[in-house]
């Protein structure tokens, strides 16, 4: 049951092969069977079978949505009504969401069943899911090494088959990052394609939520529940959502694969670059045509990202001062000791670094130097991204610079960790949608193969994974011990 | 670009920050290290360019100033620290 795609499960469910509760409670058994990968944080059974329940008694009315009965799992940065919604971190451990993210809501109204809620770097601030609370997540291809982050507990979760997909963010590569690192496929939307309402904010000009599945057909049947307008997120786009499973099959042929010299350069491993060439030469087989593109200030996207990001994230997490939710210290002196404290014990060490970055990048004095200069520099990143749209209609490269590492390597080293994003965020600088899909193996782990679109082309995207998918199994096979 | 303990104490005043005492050290040496990775920015000629603050530069949606939203503070206020007549108990500011 647990290897069956979004599809079969409905077509299982609507055929009376098995009941909503039947398969709520084998997924729940195997979240249990394998409690030692860390992916979850919390696991809501009651509130599950519950929903089986009346997925059951909808599914036998005929009156079922397109995920009726389907059990997914949420990533613990969307809010949850009446479940512990944590982000990760100390600061929300006892923080019972009073109402559901717009994202949630949707999966509800879609009929959806809620497994529980999936581990992640605090504040969703990592690249290895070593930042959160509650301990690292292990990868299904080698627990010895980390899932990837910050989606780290979802990316596990649907590898090693304990949700049939879930979802998950991305401010810098935290869907597209761990989904290379744990095999399975990942989409990032153009920003406000996905309603941040109910979101925890990291850095609210980058943040998006996305579906991270084990197939593109999967993806873009989680992406239709997933997207459209939210007037209750500012920034939500107003865009039509166009059938995202429609297109799937459409022809590649003639179509423009841009590959930018700056992605393929020396630093990139040797064996991950002979895997994506790989890949790359089926999609010649498979009609496209391969051009050469240049994207000369892609270098600066880590600097520029680290500065925005860190001055949001600042602002951002002025919210949690110990007076009206989450965390606050005992004893309290007075109202200042009440801030320092309540927020000193309560966030870890990645989350207080941003905070301290982003609060001197935004001092008096050092706003021009930093702040600025990086939304000047986010501007020119844009442009090289326009530039080569106006040439090409896809980008592709790596998504990381190596496979999954082991857990503790980077941990002292917070430069060689945000260095673990260098191909990923300069596309959320842009703003630009772009996907994870798995395209081989080096040494027994995943390689992920990065595809970048224009604004708002995800259902191309999907169309040219999807393609891919049907001409390779590298997204079917499944890691040692969960089979 | 390098910052000192003292640089690292006032800053993390400003964003009202508990940090350990011993562990000042490592934020004095992390900090500078990313600042060091952020100023190499400086090496490109922005003069000129527009800064961006939104990815696909739109302005703020403007809606109707109508009531959408209906009371819900008893609600809100069960998840709070401590409450008091329908309000947030913080120390004693003034005496």
């Amino acid at each position: 049951m647990h290897n069956k795609t979004l599809v079969e499960l409905a077509a299982g469910l609507h055929s009376k092969q098995f009941s909503s509760v039947e398969l709520t409670q084998a997924y729940l058994s195997r979240i249990q069977q394998h409690q030692a990968l860390n992916a979850f944080i919390t696991v809501s059974d009651e509130l599950a079978l519950q929903q089986a329940k009346q997925a059951d008694e909808q599914l036998a009315a005929g009156n079922a949505g397109p995920l009726t009965g389907i059990p997914i799992a949420q990533k613990d940065i969307f809010c949850t009504l009446g479940v512990k919604t944590s982000c990760g971190s100390k600061m929300l451990d006892n923080f019972i969401a009073p109402y559901d993210a717009g994202v949630v809501e949707r999966f509800n109204q879609a009929g959806a069943v809620m497994l529980g809620k999936l581990n992640m770097d605090e504040f969703a601030m990592g690249s290895s899911n070593e930042t959160s609370f509650y301990g690292v997540v292990r990868n299904p291809w080698d627990t010895d090494c980390v899932p990837g982050g910050s989606s780290g507990g979802s990316a596990a979760a649907v590898a090693a088959r304990l949700a049939p997909a879930a979802t998950g963010t991305d401010t810098g590569g935290s869907i597209r990052q761990p989904a290379a690192l744990c095999g399975i496929t990942g989409l990032k939307p153009t920003y406000g394609r996905v309603s941040r309402y109910g979101m925890i904010a990291y850095a609210s000009s980058l943040d998006q939520g996305g579906p991270m599945a084990r197939s593109a057909a999967d993806a873009a049947i989680l992406l239709q529940v997933m997207a459209g307008f939210d007037p209750k997120d500012s920034t939500s786009a107003d865009t039509a959502v166009p059938d995202y499973s429609a297109s799937l099959n459409d022809s590649l042929q003639g179509l423009k694969i841009g590959m930018p010299k700056e992605f393929f350069s020396a630093e990139l491993d040797g064996s991950i670059a002979a895997t994506l060439q790989a890949a790359i030469a089926e999609y010649q087989k498979l009609g496209a045509e391969v051009i050469e593109v240049s994207m000369p200030n892609l270098n600066l996207a880590i600097p520029a990202y680290y500065v925005i990001a860190s001055a949001e994230c600042s602002s951002n997490l002025s919210r949690y001062d110990g007076v009206r939710f989450g965390y606050r210290c005992q004893n309290p002196e007075d109202l200042t000791d009440l801030y320092i404290r309540s927020r000193g014990e309560a966030f870890g060490a990645e989350v207080k670094r941003r905070i301290l970055m982003g609060t001197y990048a935004l001092s008096a004095g050092y706003y021009d130097a930093y702040y600025l200069k990086a939304q000047q520099v986010r501007r020119l990143i844009s442009d090289d991204f326009s530039r080569a749209f106006a040439e090409v209609d896809v980008l592709l490269g790596p998504v990381t610079p190596g496979t999954a590492f082991k857990i503790g390597e980077k941990t002292g080293d917070p430069i060689q960790m945000y260095l673990s994003d260098i191909y990923t965020i300069a596309i959320n600088l842009a703003g630009l949608p772009a996907m994870s899909i798995p395209a081989g193996f080096v040494a027994g782990k995943p390689v992920g193969l990065h595809i970048i679109g224009n604004y708002f082309s995800e259902q191309r995207l999907l169309n040219i994974a999807h393609r891919y998918q049907q001409a390779t199994d590298w997204h079917l096979q499944v890691p040692k011990g969960f089979a | 670009m390098s910052l000192t303990a003292d640089d690292v104490k006032k800053i993390a005043y400003l964003a009202r920050l508990g940090i350990a005492e011993q562990d000042v050290d490592n934020y004095v040496k992390d900090l500078s290290d990313v600042l060091g990775l952020m100023t190499q920015m400086g090496e490109l000629d922005t003069k000129g360019v527009k800064p961006m603050a939104h990815p696909l530069d739109q302005m703020q949606r403007l809606r109707e100033d109508v009531v959408t939203e209906n009371d819900q503070r008893r609600h809100f206020q069960s998840i709070a620290p401590q409450t008091e007549a329908g309000l947030y108990l913080v120390p004693k500011v003034i005496d």
